[in-house]
């Protein structure tokens, strides 16, 4: 290892970190009420408001403080379950084959086929925009791309001798999942589950700045970018504050990400 | 001077010594054998006589000298001229060599329209040529053909026409035949034979196999660990091996027999008329085949004849189109997946490659353990004890338990793997060439481990190989399998003694003999 690697570690883990316990702690770390109107709008940077004021005059160090919450939380929770069921589906489509593997990879072929950014739209403006709606359009789109790639790997791994083994022991499919499969796929999976994390927190974060995520007076990173919007024509900082935390949380997470891959491959080799 | 001449050549990966102190000569027109272990470094020391170093090896010391010039001095220029002139190749894999998607004839004569810029009908004639001094099935029209359109045995030998383009004065021969079969091997050593005669050139050949060597070359050098343990010329090292590790490898060809004593013919297990085959591809036509308590019965043929798909078929694994499969007079569901437990418990599989029936991903101890906690019920001290007791009966050290396979040797996983079939108790065992992909002396210790099974639980065992020494020791009964058919079948002394079939014959007549004389016997019979 380089003392390169361990730099961009250490500075991507500590800015994931501390946007982590920003947002856990949000009443506690944001200095003012995130809806109180305070100063005037597009106040600049001071010492009593250190990123300034929004649109309404409203503190945007804590609005953007709780704007972490969601744009995380959000995240966080569409890609847990996105995972666990797109990595299910992958393996149950790797080991059974014939239909059900035809069934589940057109279905997301067919989804895959509509941009994301539409598909979310139209769901949206369809059912109507509400907190879960949003979180369940993203949960499918995002267990499609979890699809996609690890019924390519777990294929790969659903034809070695040792899967044939425990189907000549008549293992049943939670075993083949969790004993002899899920191991094998860990780097993959690790890469793609950073990989998504950092896409689902810019997807959450494009749809806010349309206008279908989040609604005001609650508002994500990317809501702040919108609401503020139209100050950058002005000439004024409020709107970059938020859209450079939606960078530093796609740009953290993927060096943390390299870094796993890094180590889990190096273990790999030693092992294998 | 020597041709070649290799003098205390030590070699080194990171701070692993690859080879240490090798010193050799070799003259021209003669045939040099490197042998040993896989990992012993023979195919390092074969690539670094044409001045090759794999990735990652640096010398440690030594000279390297072909034809007086100095290979470890050379600057990249002038190896890649003397690879364009001097020396060729041969790689173990043809297969894997040859890229899928040209023409034969374009790559074989790749390297002179490099160098010389020669094209079209030229090369298509040089090509011919070629084809036509390895015998090759009309070569004219040979070289239009795509890898995956020829037999194992042809493309081996356009790759030896490869290697002959540029006029060598040496070649490396690298495991050449080791991934054919007896009957492809032979045809393939026939002809390194008659084009190193002709050729008049010097030849250094890379293999396992002590019988093979002894065929081609004039000496032999048996490498262990990097080290040189035994030169000398090929008769004396056959006849009067000085050293012990010389001895074994010696004797792993000519091992006396185990000492089958059949007694017990009661059928444990049989498949009666199976017509096997995947998709519209018919492989094995009505094929009846069983296997008794304590018996041992092989299944000999040729790659491709049909013999793993019958296993596989017994195994549960491939669902016949016809035909049934009794295991002690109670027909068995085709498939494995509707077998019960105590069906499946019974009949063990055990597949050529331990590499990939095992889990990289699961240790030793969870390998053990599922079928002890599966089939026999264990937990806690029961499953420890037991566990101890399946790595003493493999003749492993209980401290391997907690190890990954990827910390194992080859033999060592196979024992892992045979363990684990232990495990559950079987009465049948089904080898899949178990021992084909192990060194000779593995394979002698993994032979005998299965023969004390046999001898003390009673074991039956399908035995799948195309290895006739290692049927005629160690098997009772063989059945002989020829294009998904069986052409003939008895006891093993009496089909040995006096082969019914041409077919038998000319399988036996293929199997590598340390004996002299063995290889020109072939070349006059002219099958």
């Amino acid at each position: 290892m380089t003392g390169k690697i361990n730099l961009s570690l250490i500075l991507s883990s500590g800015t994931l970190a501390l946007f982590v316990v920003l947002a856990l702690f949000a009443p506690l770390a944001a200095p003012y009420s995130p809806t109180e109107v305070l100063t005037n709008p597009y106040a600049t940077p001071s010492v009593d408001h250190w990123l300034g004021a929004d649109t309404l005059g409203r503190d945007l160090l804590s609005r953007s403080i709780y704007g972490l919450r969601y744009t995380l939380g959000i995240s966080l929770f569409v890609t847990v379950v996105a995972c666990a069921i797109g990595v299910t589906l992958a393996i149950l489509a790797a080991v059974r084959r014939g239909w059900i593997d035809v069934l589940i990879g057109r279905t997301v072929d067919a989804i895959m086929a509509i941009p994301q950014i539409i598909f979310a739209l139209i769901v949206l403006a369809v059912a109507g925009v509400s907190l879960k709606t949003l979180v369940g359009t993203m949960i499918v789109l995002e267990t499609t791309l979890f699809f996609r790639i690890l019924r390519a790997s777990a294929g790969d791994i659903a034809v070695m001798d040792f899967i044939e083994v425990a189907r000549l022991r008549g293992e049943t499919l939670r075993w083949y999942i969790f004993r002899e499969i899920l191991p094998n796929l860990a780097p993959t999976l690790i890469a793609e589950f950073g990989l998504r994390f950092a896409f689902a927190s810019l997807f959450i974060s494009a749809l806010s700045f349309l206008g279908v995520g989040i609604q005001p007076p609650d508002a994500d990173l990317g809501g702040l970018v919108r609401e503020n919007a139209l100050a950058i024509s002005a000439g004024k900082v409020a709107p970059l504050f938020p859209a450079i935390a939606i960078a530093m949380i796609a740009v953290s997470t993927n060096g943390i990400v390299d870094f796993l891959i890094r180590k889990y491959s190096v273990r790999g080799e030693l092992q294998a | 001077m020597s041709f070649l001449d290799i003098q205390g050549l030590s070699l080194k990966a990171g701070a692993t010594e690859i080879l240490r102190d090798v010193s050799l000569q070799l003259e021209r027109g003669q045939v040099l054998g490197l042998i040993g272990e896989s990992g012993a470094g023979k195919s390092t020391l074969a690539l670094a006589a044409i001045g090759f170093l794999k990735p990652g090896l640096t010398i440690a010391g030594g000279k390297v000298s072909l034809d007086g010039i100095d290979l470890v001095a050379a600057s990249p220029d002038e190896l890649s001229k003397l690879r364009q002139s001097k020396v060729a190749y041969v790689a173990q894999s043809a297969a894997a060599a040859f890229n899928p998607f040209y023409r034969l004839g374009h790559q074989v004569t790749e390297l002179r329209a490099l160098r010389d810029g020669i094209g079209g009908s030229e090369r298509r004639q040089l090509a011919a040529e070629l084809f036509a001094r390895l015998q090759l099935p009309e070569p004219d029209r040979f070289g239009l053909k795509y890898p995956h359109q020829v037999s194992g045995g042809q493309l081996q030998r356009a790759m030896i026409a490869m290697a002959l383009l540029n006029n060598p004065e040496l070649i490396v021969f690298d495991e050449p035949t080791t991934a054919l079969d007896v009957t492809t091997q032979v045809e393939v050593l026939k002809v390194i034979r008659q084009v190193i005669a002709a050729e008049g050139c010097s030849a250094i050949y890379v293999s396992h196999d002590i019988a093979v060597v002894s065929q081609v070359c004039d000496r032999i050098v048996v490498v262990r660990n990097g080290v040189m343990v035994e030169a000398n010329e090929t008769r004396r090292i056959i006849d009067s091996p000085q050293t012990d590790y010389a001895r074994a490898l010696v004797a792993s060809r000519s091992t006396s027999d185990f000492n089958r004593e059949t007694s017990d013919t009661q059928i444990l297990i049989e498949g009666r008329g199976l017509d096997l085959g995947y998709g519209s591809v018919r492989i094995v036509e009505n094929v009846d085949i069983t296997v008794g308590r304590s018996e041992i019965v092989a299944l000999v043929g040729e790659s491709g004849s049909g013999k793993t798909t019958v296993a596989r078929a017994i195994a549960g694994l491939l669902v016949p189109r016809r035909g049934s499969v009794t295991l002690s007079g109670i027909r068995l569901a085709a498939s494995v997946d509707d077998r019960n437990d105590d069906q499946r418990r019974r009949i063990q599989f055990i597949h050529q490659l331990p590499d990939v029936a095992l889990n990289p991903r699961q240790t030793v101890r969870a390998v053990l353990a599922r079928p002890l906690v599966k089939f026999m019920g264990l937990s806690g001290a029961d499953l420890e004890e037991r566990l101890r007791g399946l790595m003493a009966e493999v003749e492993l050290p209980a401290a391997l338990l907690d190890r990954y396979p990827g910390a194992l040797s080859g033999g060592q996983k196979q024992r892992v793997y045979i363990a684990r079939c232990l495990a559950a108790e079987p009465d049948i065992l089904i080898c899949d060439e178990v021992t084909s992909a192990l060194d000779p002396l593995v394979e002698e210790s993994i032979l005998s481990l299965l023969w004390h099974l046999n001898q003390d639980k009673g074991l039956g065992m399908l035995f799948i190989t195309h290895n006739l020494g290692v049927t005629r020791r160690f098997t009772d009964r063989v059945v002989i399998m020829e294009r998904g058919r069986i052409v003939e079948s008895g006891t093993t002394k009496a089909i040995f003694a006096a082969p019914g079939e041409e077919y038998t014959k000319r399988l036996m007549l293929a199997e590598p003999s340390t004996r002299a004389g063995w290889l020109d016997e072939r070349i006059a019979s002219g099958d």
